[in-house]
C-alpha cells in the first residue's frame, strides 16, 4: 500500500531561502509541474550537461556527444524518457531516496534532513523548481535506448 | 590442550574448525581485494611516483630531512638531537600512526606528533598544517616506512575513535548526500567522470597530487572530498579527522606505505 504523502517544507527561521514548492508522492510519482507549468526541455539539456550545477554526468552517461568524459555509477540517461513516466522522473529528481533509500542520487530538490550542508547551501536546493521541471521535460525527450538519444 | 579438546563432541569441534577455516579464507578474499590508488592510476603517473628522482614528493622529504637536522625554538635542538638518524629511528613509526596520546586521553596523527615534540621538547612554535614545514617533515619521517606495511597500533584505547572513524566514513554528509563509504566502497573502480574512484587506503600520504601541484595531507584530501559533496569540511587536525584517519589506517592494516606517492 503506498500511502499519500504530502510534503510541505518550508524552512524554519532562514530569511535568505526560499520554502520548496509543495508535492505530492502518489504511488510513485510526483505527477504535478512543480511550477504548474512545462519545463524547457533546451535549458533542461543545458542543465544536464553542465558539470557545476547539474552535475549528472558525473555518474551518468547520456546522448552528449561533446562531453568527453561520462561517469559509469548510474544507470544511462538514454531512453529514460520511454523507460519511466514523467512523475517517476520528477520523484527521482525531487528526492530519489523516497525510492530507494539506499540510492546514491542526491535528492535535487530537498533541504531538509541533511548533515553538514556547506553554509552557504544550507536551505537550498541543489536545483530550483524551475530548473528540476527544465531537466524533467529534458530527459522525457530521450525516448530512444541507443547513444546518442534522439532529441525530439 | 590437545586432549581437552578431543574430548569435545567431534561434530562441534568439526564445525567449529569449518567456521574458522572459512572465515580466513573470507577475510584472505578481501586482504587480495584492496587495492592501493596507485593501481587505478595511468602508467605515466605510476611511473613518476617509482622514480625518485622524477617524483615531486621527494622534494618535499628533503625540505623534511633539512628541518630534521636543523636546531629550533628555545631548546636549540633539531629533531636529529634526540632521535638521531631519522633513516633507522623513524623506520616504521609513520605507519603507526595515528597512535594513542595519553596526555591528550586521545589519538594524535603523525602532524600532531611533531608538534607535540615541536612545542613540548624544541620549545619550538607548532607547525601550521600544510604548510611547507609540516608537510615536509612528515614526508621525511613518512619515508622511512616506504615499502613497511602499515601497522596500526593494537591498543585498545584506540577503539572508541576507530568506531568514531567508521561512523564517519559511513555518515551521508553534505548537499549532496553522500558517505564516504558509498563512493569507495559500494562504487570503487567505478567513474566519477572521468576519475576511477579508488578505495580510499591512505598508503602514500603525505602524497604529491598534480590537481594540487603540491605535496599534501589525508587531511586536505579529506576536505577536497567533503568539498565535493558539498559538506562543510572538519578542520585539519581536528578530532573527527584524526578518528577517520584511524579507521582507514586500520582499514589498510598490511598494505605498503608508499609515502610520498603521486596521485592525479
Amino acid at each position: 500500500m503506498r500511502a499519500l504523502v504530502m510534503f510541505l517544507a518550508f524552512l524554519p527561521g532562514a530569511a535568505s531561502a526560499q520554502a520548496l514548492a509543495p508535492y505530492v508522492i502518489e504511488h510513485g510519482e510526483i505527477r504535478a509541474s512543480l511550477t504548474g507549468k512545462a519545463g524547457d526541455p533546451a535549458r533542461g539539456r543545458a542543465i544536464v550537461g553542465e558539470r557545476q550545477k547539474g552535475l549528472c554526468l558525473l555518474c551518468h552517461s547520456g546522448p552528449f556527444p561533446e562531453e568527453r568524459f561520462q561517469g559509469d555509477l548510474a544507470p544511462t540517461l538514454n531512453g529514460v524518457g520511454a523507460r519511466m513516466s514523467e512523475g517517476e522522473i520528477r520523484l527521482r529528481m525531487v528526492d530519489g531516496g523516497k525510492v530507494n533509500p539506499q540510492t546514491i542520487m542526491p535528492a535535487y530538490y530537498r533541504v531538509d534532513g541533511l548533515t553538514r550542508v556547506a553554509p552557504a547551501l544550507r536551505g537550498k536546493p541543489v536545483l530550483n523548481a524551475q530548473e528540476i521541471e527544465d531537466v524533467v521535460a529534458y530527459l522525457l525527450t530521450l525516448k530512444d535506448g541507443g547513444a546518442p538519444g534522439r532529441m525530439k | 590442550m590437545a586432549r581437552r579438546r578431543s574430548r569435545r563432541p567431534g561434530s562441534m569441534w568439526r564445525s567449529t574448525l569449518l567456521a574458522c577455516l572459512a572465515l580466513g579464507a573470507a577475510s584472505a578474499v578481501a586482504q587480495d581485494a584492496r587495492k592501493s590508488g596507485f593501481a587505478y592510476m595511468g602508467p605515466d603517473t605510476q611511473a613518476m611516483q617509482k622514480d625518485d628522482l622524477a617524483n615531486p614528493g621527494m622534494l618535499s622529504a628533503l625540505d623534511g630531512e633539512a628541518l630534521w637536522n636543523a636546531p629550533a625554538g628555545a631548546s636549540g635542538k633539531s629533531c636529529a638531537s634526540c632521535h638521531g638518524d631519522a633513516t633507522a629511528s623513524m623506520k616504521g613509526v609513520a605507519a603507526r600512526y595515528p597512535a594513542y596520546e595519553a596526555t591528550h586521553n586521545a589519538p594524535v596523527d603523525l602532524a600532531g606528533r611533531i608538534n607535540l615534540c615541536r612545542e613540548g621538547n624544541q620549545q619550538a612554535p607548532a607547525l601550521p598544517r600544510e604548510s611547507r614545514e609540516a608537510i615536509g617533515l612528515a614526508t621525511y619521517i613518512g619515508q622511512q616506512s616506504r615499502g613497511l606495511s602499515i601497522a596500526p597500533p593494537d591498543d585498545p584505547r584506540l577503539t572508541p575513535f576507530h568506531e568514531q572513524g567508521k561512523a564517519l566514513y559511513t555518515q551521508r554528509m553534505g548537499q549532496l548526500n553522500f558517505s564516504c563509504a558509498q563512493c569507495h566502497d559500494e562504487n570503487a573502480g567505478g567513474h566519477l567522470g572521468a576519475a576511477p574512484i579508488p578505495q580510499a587506503h591512505p598508503t602514500g600520504y603525505p602524497l604529491y597530487r598534480l590537481e594540487w601541484q603540491a605535496t599534501g595531507s589525508l587531511q586536505r584530501r579529506f576536505r577536497n572530498c567533503m568539498a565535493g559533496v558539498r559538506a562543510e569540511p572538519y578542520s585539519y587536525g581536528s578530532p573527527e579527522f584524526i578518528a577517520l584517519e584511524l579507521y582507514l589506517m586500520d582499514r589498510a592494516k598490511g598494505m605498503a606505505v608508499e609515502t610520498p606517492a603521486v596521485r592525479p
